[in-house]
């Protein structure tokens, strides 16, 4: 079993080129930074490293972090421009049973991110659901197609977006109460 | 000369008996062969984590019994678990033992379901009529502690709704007598029946290394022979004070990992959480359920991932607070979401009619799945 | 109506009216379509089990639509479900009767606001005979509603309405 800072600096050995952040906020609050065209080395890392061994994938889940600018609409909504959407990473090592969270920002007008689904199969299903819910392009997916929400839903209606706002109708049927 | 036959794709659900609720699976076959099973699903998207958004701490209680509809009971443990560790609320002991009893009783009833529901689907009715019954049983424990049959909104953050009543522990003692005889008859009617296991064994096996990349977990994971529950292994509330095993698919009937282990891994576990409600009955302690309860939860600024083993895997909930009354973001790692994800990788190269042996055995819940 | 319970043994022809001998034969033989969409639905299924024992009142599931008189639309209607369901409903023989069991097919129930991907309610897409409230309603509950359509089977008639 590693501690956070052992974890971390095994990493930062392993890997000289690539920049690391370190984000410790209080006793939960701790997670690494990685840059989004990083993300596929570190992860293959993370899981073949001897040391490490981060077999499971325990959650993907992408997050609107709503820092960009608020601009409020005529109707009293508001819409987000800039900032970023991130994804959030939870492993566990079955053998060493340590944990660690990785997290990749990726910009909010043009979200790509490279796919860990060939890292951890886990990853598939969550990164269509990150997909489907922040509209998060997962670069080399095998099948990236929404999965929640219906194939014919408005192309860049995200719902989980801070500012997403509801259509009135889906396919002649009204949604609101 | 070779024939060129052409694929044929076939369409099981929504509407579908044995699909379990509405989910959608496309079969592609050669002939009776499978050769791909691609879940269609989110046909009971319900929205969960937008509504957490939008609402305070304790209210999002009775969503969570809404996911996985057959164990509230442990939507609402795991969640007040997630809240209490991140807002470092303190519960009393009585607390933690009364979450643990009904957690395995719900665990009991969840089995119920899924063992009674997979000999249906397999063509065995009378278990299904068996089994039911004493889930009526354990829901009217339920009903007599808290009012309700299936959607409990029992434990909240910080305690609990009520406390026991009365005769819960005697009547849950009648219920340990009379159910130890069910599990020797379901063993007797369904497990080793012979037809019943020609059906099951050696389909949709999951070798241990694949389970556990594909992130299998829960009787998914144990079936395929690691001993691993969360239980025992990311230990919570006040399961470190029971004695009790973790059973693991050992390849009676087949191969390990084949449906009939994950389907044996069940009924032995029943029995395992038999053991624990004994002792959590036996240990007991007095105290108030409501001291903890905070008038308003306030949570820190702040991220945590905490998870629980549910009747059907690891249950995670991801929840970052701002410090505000909502939560900024909730994320909820569901065991069969993340089971079913991989069905189309045990189906391929058996015959059609395994697919539905193989869709039982994993036991998923679509409330829960599409959330 | 009281067929059985008149003389019906010693003297062996029935005088009734048509549409009471039509009512009564529908009333008490519902089959249903085995259908369920969430946790309403394990209500139902404990309804049809050993407890409560639906086939009582002579309710059967059948796995197709088109052996079936009844659909019990038990739990949230999303909008990806709706159109199925729309369809499922229409491939039923006439006549056709509908119970919309819980909140959320009533009316969205406890997804009604923020619920982007609920049907606020099954009756904006199919017509409703019964609703059953109650999230989820009890097996009891269930069985009174189909009671209620009983009743409303019973007064049914075959003359065009002015």
């Amino acid at each position: 079993m590693k501690n956070f800072e052992q974890i971390v600096s095994i990493l930062k050995d392993n890997f000289s080129e690539i920049e690391f952040t370190v984000n410790i906020e209080n006793e939960f609050d701790f997670y690494i930074n990685v840059n989004q065209k990083d993300i596929f080395e570190v992860a293959l890392f993370l899981r073949d490293n001897d040391e490490l061994k981060f077999d499971s994938l325990m959650v993907l889940s992408g997050v609107d972090d709503a820092n960009g600018e608020k601009i409020k609409d005529a109707d009293g909504t508001e819409t987000i421009k800039g900032g970023t959407l991130s994804v959030y990473y939870h492993l566990y090592s079955i053998e060493y049973k340590h944990k660690l969270t990785v997290r990749v920002a990726t910009e909010r007008e043009n979200p790509e991110i490279h796919t860990v689904s060939t890292v951890w199969r886990t990853a598939d299903w969550h990164e269509r659901e990150a997909y489907d819910m922040y509209g998060i392009k997962f670069l080399n997916h095998p099948d990236l197609r929404r999965i929640l929400m219906p194939y014919d839903w408005e192309d860049g209606s995200y719902p989980l977006r801070k500012d997403y706002k509801n259509p009135e109708f889906y396919q002649g049927m009204k949604i609101p109460y | 000369m070779a024939l060129k036959t052409e694929h044929m794709v076939l369409n099981m659900g929504p509407q579908h008996p044995s699909t379990h609720g509405v989910l959608r699976l496309e079969v592609e076959l050669d002939g009776e062969l499978v050769i791909d099973v691609r879940p269609h699903i989110g046909y009971l998207h319900r929205c969960f984590e937008k509504h957490c958004e939008a609402l305070s701490y304790p209210q999002i209680v009775p969503y969570t019994d809404r996911m996985d509809y057959l164990a509230s009971m442990y939507n609402n443990f795991g969640y007040a678990v997630a809240v209490e560790r991140l807002a470092k609320i303190e519960v009393p002991e009585r607390v933690d033992y009364i979450r643990v009893i009904m957690g395995e009783l719900q665990r009991i009833a969840s089995h119920l379901v899924a063992l009674g529901t997979y000999g249906l689907d397999i063509g065995a009715f009378t278990p299904f009529l068996y089994l039911f019954r004493d889930r009526e049983h354990i829901l009217s424990l339920f009903e007599m502690t808290c009012g309700a049959r299936l959607l409990y909104n029992y434990i909240w953050v910080g305690g609990l709704s009520h406390d026991l009543h009365p005769d819960f522990v005697r009547k849950t003692r009648e219920f340990i007598t009379s159910f130890r005889p069910t599990i020797r008859e379901l063993n007797d009617l369904l497990s080793y029946n012979k037809i019943f296991v020609e059906r099951t064994a050696n389909v949709g096996v999951l070798p241990l290394e694949t389970a556990i990349n594909f992130g299998a977990t829960g009787p998914m994971l144990r079936g395929s022979g690691l001993k691993f529950d969360l239980r025992k292994d990311d230990t919570y509330s006040v399961y470190n004070k029971f004695d009790f095993d973790i059973p693991v698919g050992k390849g009676l009937m087949g191969t390990i990992g084949d449906s009939w282990d994950r389907y044996y891994v069940r009924v032995l576990e029943m029995e395992e959480s038999l053991k624990i409600v004994e002792q959590a009955l036996d240990q007991l302690p007095e105290g108030d359920v409501k001291a903890a309860i905070p008038k308003k939860v306030k949570v820190p600024k702040g991220q945590i991932y905490s998870r629980v083993e549910n009747p059907k895997g690891e249950l995670g909930y991801f929840i970052i607070s701002e410090g505000k009354d909502a939560p900024f973001r909730v994320k909820v790692r569901p065991p069969s979401f993340v089971n079913l994800s991989f069905i189309g990788d045990l189906c391929k190269g058996h015959l059609v009619a395994d697919v539905i042996a193989v869709l039982g055995s994993i036991d998923i819940v679509l409330g829960e799945v599409d959330r | 109506m009281g067929l059985l319970d008149q003389e019906y043994l010693s003297d062996n022809i029935i005088v009734t009216r048509t549409e009471d001998l039509l009512n009564w034969a529908r009333l008490s033989s519902l089959w249903q379509l085995g259908f369920g969409l969430a946790c309403c639905a394990i209500e139902m299924m404990a309804t049809s089990a050993s407890h409560y024992d639906f086939d009582r009142f002579g309710v059967i599931p059948r796995a197709s639509p088109r052996q079936a008189d009844i659909i019990i639309i038990s739990g949230t209607v999303t909008l990806k479900m709706a159109l199925r369901i729309k369809r499922l409903y229409e491939q039923m023989p006439e006549p056709k009767y509908i119970i919309s069991m819980g909140s959320c097919s009533n009316s969205g129930g406890p997804y009604w606001d923020h619920g982007y991907h609920v049907l606020k309610g099954v009756d904006r897409i199919i017509p409703v005979d019964v609703y059953v409230p109650g999230c989820p309603p009890r097996p009891e509950a269930l069985l009174e509603g189909l009671l209620k359509l009983q009743e409303k089977i019973r007064t049914e008639t075959l003359r065009k309405s002015v």
